[in-house]
């Protein structure tokens, strides 16, 4: 049966995934049956960064907010970029290497930049 | 070292040259902070120039790169000459005034020249991949540029608009990818075109594929109906911002589409012709008519390059190296023309402000001669009236339309250009003949009017020495047919 074959090839991810459900669902359940709980208002409001969820929507934010996303976003894009590129490292020889390396230099440019306007600073 | 080595990045070692020295100034103006301003204008505009001289000195085979992404033959190389004469030129005209209004941030130059370098990339895309990469490299840059002044209304207004819009035009434009690809299961230009010559029927997914591509486009050429983004930019934005989109991306955008019209499209010259027909007409009449009622000079401006967009496009109607040389030809004398222009009008300042409506032009002939008789002489050849270059321009484009059978076409191009000779007109009447609204301040700056006079010089004497540009331009258009 040829179908079966192609699908055994992803039997890893079904793997994967199920020890991920359970990995998950054991840390869930364990930390309600287990876990010691003391709820107080502190505790149970939600944590956001700056401001409130729920809340009107327009409200004044701190546009510094984006400006960090934005930023953490670029080097987001650079690990996502990263892991394909190490995995097929072997294949894709030394120019596959030397174009990653370009393209770390010209991220780490604008990092540079970022760093020396005090994009990176809070206040 | 498998499958790397010199020979493939040889071809575009120019690209290659301004990126770094832009990411090294980037570093240089990061570290030294605003005292470096002076030292990366000149990097730049030494290093624009060497470019030129690099591409110019350079051989021009047609050859292709990067596994087929790019390709660089002479058509590409005679654009990347344009397109970094106009970098060269519309830096000249800026930076003094920016100066006098306190805009010279070091980022200015740097991003000038990474659009640039989106548009050298863009005239030798050959892939629909590197095809989008490079207009958004150049995009990017001019979404930033637009809102540089980001404390003045209008240029934040300017900077959200143009980007929300190129946003949009770029949706469409991957839309349009994404169903040539869906249909013909290639991106690269030669693929699509020899997939297009083998198919026994033309699937309709790529002619509509292509409709979305060439709206997309048509956005950044300013062509109506995509045009509405042209004038509150134009009247938006920094004056050099202005004058920099009116001269240098639409070159690129018009390389841009004359690629893909030419190579993959080619089977479907009789569609894309219909389009560009409707674009075309459209742009011509919107920009004649809507210039007449125009009282701002940016706006007026911005009018009169919709309606130069629908003449340019003229020549690609018929699909043959005469017609794509006259555009060629075309785009360059308008370049020119503009640059022209916008010199005398970063140079006009009354009181330390700047002159920004037409009635401010009034009796300018008595306060500054050379300016209102340098102006006319420019007005003149926009408008299209011989022995200036503007009407060799328009010549060349209405004899391509004529010779491909688009006579209709070219008739309503030559009337539009007498509505628009009237706003035209109408401000050397101004100039000329109305009260004087006061005395304008001295020019103060030698690189603006070396442009100004370059430029006048360029419109006054092209009759008589025309041949080196025409013999280019065809040179250019008939590489894209071997």
């Amino acid at each position: 049966m040829a179908s079966t074959d192609f699908l055994l090839n992803y039997l890893p991810i079904v793997v994967f995934l199920g020890i991920a459900l359970g990995l998950a669902s054991v840390m869930v359940l364990a930390s309600m049956l287990i876990g010691r709980s003391k709820p107080d208002t502190e505790k149970l409001s939600a944590y956001e960064c700056g401001f409130e969820a729920f809340d009107d929507a327009r409200r004044k934010f701190d546009v510094r907010f984006y400006l960090v996303a934005i930023l953490f976003i670029i080097f987001d894009l650079e690990v996502a970029f990263l892991f394909p590129w190490a995995v097929s490292l072997g294949a894709i020889g030394m120019f596959g290497f030397w174009s990653m390396v370009v393209f770390l230099t010209v991220l780490t440019v604008g990092l540079v930049y970022e760093w020396n306007k005090g994009a990176l600073d809070w206040e | 070292m498998d499958g790397f080595s010199w020979i493939v990045l040889s071809p575009i070692k120019q690209e290659i040259f301004l990126s770094l020295v832009g990411m090294l100034l980037l570093l240089v103006g990061a570290f030294r902070g605003k005292t470096s301003v002076g030292f990366i204008v000149t990097a730049v505009v030494v290093a624009a120039c060497g470019a030129i001289a690099g591409i110019l000195s350079g051989d021009w085979t047609p050859i292709d790169t990067l596994s087929g992404m790019l390709i660089v033959d002479g058509f590409s190389e005679w654009m990347k000459v344009l397109i970094l004469s106009g970098i060269v030129v519309s830096l000249l005209l800026s930076v003094s005034w920016l100066r006098e209004n306190n805009l010279l941030k070091f980022e200015y130059p740097i991003l000038v020249l990474f659009s640039g370098v989106g548009m050298l990339f863009m005239v030798s895309a050959n892939n629909l991949l590197s095809l989008y990469v490079s207009l958004e490299l150049s995009s990017l840059c001019l979404y930033v540029l637009a809102a540089i002044n980001r404390d003045h209304l209008l240029s934040s207004e300017a900077g959200l608009k143009y980007f929300i819009l190129g946003a949009l035009s770029s949706g469409l434009l991957l839309f349009g990818i994404s169903l040539v690809y869906g249909y013909s299961g290639t991106l690269s230009y030669v693929g699509i075109s020899s997939f297009l010559e083998t198919a026994e029927s033309m699937p309709y997914g790529i002619m509509v594929g292509m409709i979305f591509m060439l709206a997309g486009l048509a956005f950044k050429i300013s062509a109506v109906p995509f045009h509405m983004w042209t004038p509150d930019v134009y009247h938006g934005a920094p004056t050099p911002v202005t004058a920099l989109f009116a001269i240098v991306p639409k070159v690129a955008a018009f390389g841009l589409i004359i690629r893909l019209l030419v190579g993959p499209f080619a089977m479907l010259a009789q569609e894309s012709a219909q389009i560009i027909m409707v674009i075309s007409v459209g742009s011509m009449l919107v920009g004649a008519f809507a210039g007449l009622v125009q009282n701002n000079i940016k706006r007026l401006l911005a009018y009169s390059s919709i309606a130069n967009m629908g003449y340019a496009m003229l020549g690609l109607l018929p699909n043959v190296p005469e017609g794509i040389a006259g555009t060629i030809i075309y785009l360059t004398i308008y370049m020119v023309m503009v640059a022209g222009v916008f010199g005398i009008l970063m140079s006009l300042k009354r009181n330390g402000q700047s002159i920004e409506t037409i009635s401010d032009f009034a009796g300018l002939s008595k306060t500054s001669p050379f300016m209102a008789y340098a102006m006319t002489a420019l007005l003149f050849s926009m408008s299209g009236i011989p022995p200036m270059a503007g009407f060799f321009g328009k010549f060349f484009v209405f004899q391509a339309a004529i010779a491909g059978g688009y006579m209709v076409v070219a008739v309503i191009g030559v009337l539009t250009s007498v509505v628009a000779a009237y706003y035209y007109l109408r401000l050397i009447k101004v100039m000329f003949f109305d009260e004087s609204a006061g005395n304008v301040d001295e020019n103060t700056s030698l690189s603006r009017h070396f442009v100004t006079v370059g430029a006048l010089v360029f419109v006054l004497i092209f009759t008589l020495l025309p041949n080196h540009l025409l013999q280019r331009a065809i040179e250019a258009a008939t590489s894209l047919f071997s």
